[in-house]
């Protein structure tokens, strides 16, 4: 390996990692609230969940594609790769919130309502404490896949480790493929494991 | 005119007692579900210092009736009073937080410690620190927890009858005036019942608190309760004190009391 792909490799795992950085913050505070409100709005449910489930499953380089003629968040570029991503990963963010916080003991819920407590002491002291493992869960399990379709935003100009796998891909060069394979691979790992090192950290 | 003028003052005399000695009025309380009507037009009053035992079948209403005393649900017609006023007219919060409630499956907060459990109405009112800490020291101690063993460990921890107890003292924690029992100690083994109703009854004598418990079984209401409230389908039956109970010629009530029977006749 020369010093030139070494210096490439750290570059665009860099822009791969600002990449997710920037979707999943994007998408946590998107998904967070909605979540939240959906345990309170019982008919918004399948409207939202719905959404959620079809951005997921569209095909991911297709959903790169659509956006591309989308006019303010589409064009080429890392905007819309961001767009996309941040539609990937609010899937499981917002079944996980809503899974979290429904699945609160009722015993527990109606005794702090019975003790007193307002509806934002609700929210704060005992259902988000009680549903974090599971809402920390969903945005383990976005994280770990936004980090892999990343790769795919090279496809339309966004950058990232995906550069090296195209490029790879048209010169049928297993090395270029590798440099931007293995580095995304233990990014994930990685934080697939510093999350769920939170997670088991969470009491309850 | 006269006479009209006086039987006024009669009627707003009557009524300012009425206020004064009842802590807890049902007037004509219903309750429906769609075309469910689960409390038909509940008329009862819970004194000062009485345990009111609602005994009753499931589905007789008792349970709806518990929670229409602290606003966790309020009356489809008619209407509540508590320390004289509509449940209405009360702010929720305020209402809930000036009774104590105990449930069967207890609710405590499982990521909460015993002693934090037990603070949390008086951290909700804002209590200062050190006169929480010394009032949860008190109320463990009196519902039989050694506080010095008991304060840091956390509900899972515990149990059942240890949970049922810190439920108790989570109830009692800001003094609350009256005190709501839903089947309090309906999950628990024979054994550990008994222990915990003697030990209702210790409260009971220590604090003289006006207490409304529900259950569906005739021999906890006969041994807790002042008096005896039997519902049936969502109405009153018979209000009265264990001794008139036992006598009772009701249908319903001859019912329950024939399951005492059932038991004592068993080899």
């Amino acid at each position: 390996m020369n010093s030139s792909l070494a210096g490439e490799i750290g570059q665009l795992t860099w822009e791969h990692l600002t990449l997710v950085l920037v979707s999943m913050t994007i998408a946590i505070a998107v998904a967070l609230p909605a979540g939240i409100l959906m345990t309170r709005r019982a008919r918004w449910r399948p409207w939202v969940l719905g959404f959620a489930n079809i951005m997921q499953t569209i095909p991911s380089l297709a959903l790169f594609g659509f956006l591309i003629p989308v006019p303010l968040i589409g064009g080429i570029g890392k905007r819309t790769a961001i767009v996309a991503l941040v539609l990937y990963a609010l899937l499981p963010i917002l079944r996980n919130t809503l899974a979290g916080i429904l699945g609160v003991d009722p015993a527990v819920r109606e005794s702090a309502v019975a003790m007193g407590m307002t509806a934002a002491q609700l929210l704060w002291r005992v259902e988000m404490p009680l549903a974090a493992r599971t809402i920390l869960a969903g945005i383990r399990v976005a994280t770990v896949t936004t980090i892999g379709t990343a790769t795919i935003a090279a496809a339309i100009g966004g950058g990232g480790l995906g550069v090296f796998i195209f490029r790879g891909i048209a010169s049928v060069d297993t090395t270029q493929i590798l440099a931007g394979a293995v580095p995304a691979a233990c990014m994930a790992l990685a934080a697939d494991g510093a999350l769920g090192w939170v997670e088991r950290r969470l009491i309850v | 005119m006269r006479g009209a003028m006086d039987r006024r003052r009669v009627a707003v005399c009557r009524e300012l007692a009425d206020r004064v000695s009842a802590v807890v009025e049902f007037r004509g309380a219903s309750f429906r579900i769609g075309a469910r009507e689960i409390l038909k037009g509940l008329t009862l009053s819970v004194e000062a210092g009485e345990t009111l035992a609602l005994l009753g079948r499931s589905g007789s209403g008792k349970t709806t009736a518990l929670k229409m005393v602290n606003g966790l649900l309020y009356p489809s017609a008619g209407e509540v009073y508590v320390d004289g006023r509509e449940t209405r007219a009360w702010e929720p919060v305020r209402l809930k937080r000036h009774i104590g409630y105990v449930i069967q499956e207890i609710g405590l907060f499982p990521h909460y410690t015993v002693a934090e459990n037990v603070a949390l109405v008086p951290w909700l009112e804002k209590w200062e620190e050190a006169r929480i800490r010394a009032r949860v020291a008190a109320l463990l101690e009196q519902v039989g927890l050694d506080p010095d063993q008991f304060a840091g460990r956390y509900p899972r921890e515990l149990s059942g009858g240890q949970r049922q107890r810190v439920g108790v003292a989570r109830a009692l924690a800001a003094d609350p005036s009256v005190l709501l029992f839903d089947e309090p100690f309906g999950a628990l083994d024979p054994v550990t019942r008994l222990e915990l109703q003697k030990q209702f009854l210790a409260l009971r004598r220590d604090l003289a608190k006006t207490a409304i418990f529900v259950t569906h079984d005739v021999r906890e209401a006969l041994m807790l309760g002042t008096r005896i409230a039997l519902l049936r389908e969502g109405a009153l039956e018979v209000a009265v004190t264990p001794p008139e109970f036992l006598e009772t010629r009701n249908g319903e009530a001859r019912a329950f009391l024939a399951c005492l029977d059932w038991q004592a006749h068993q080899p």
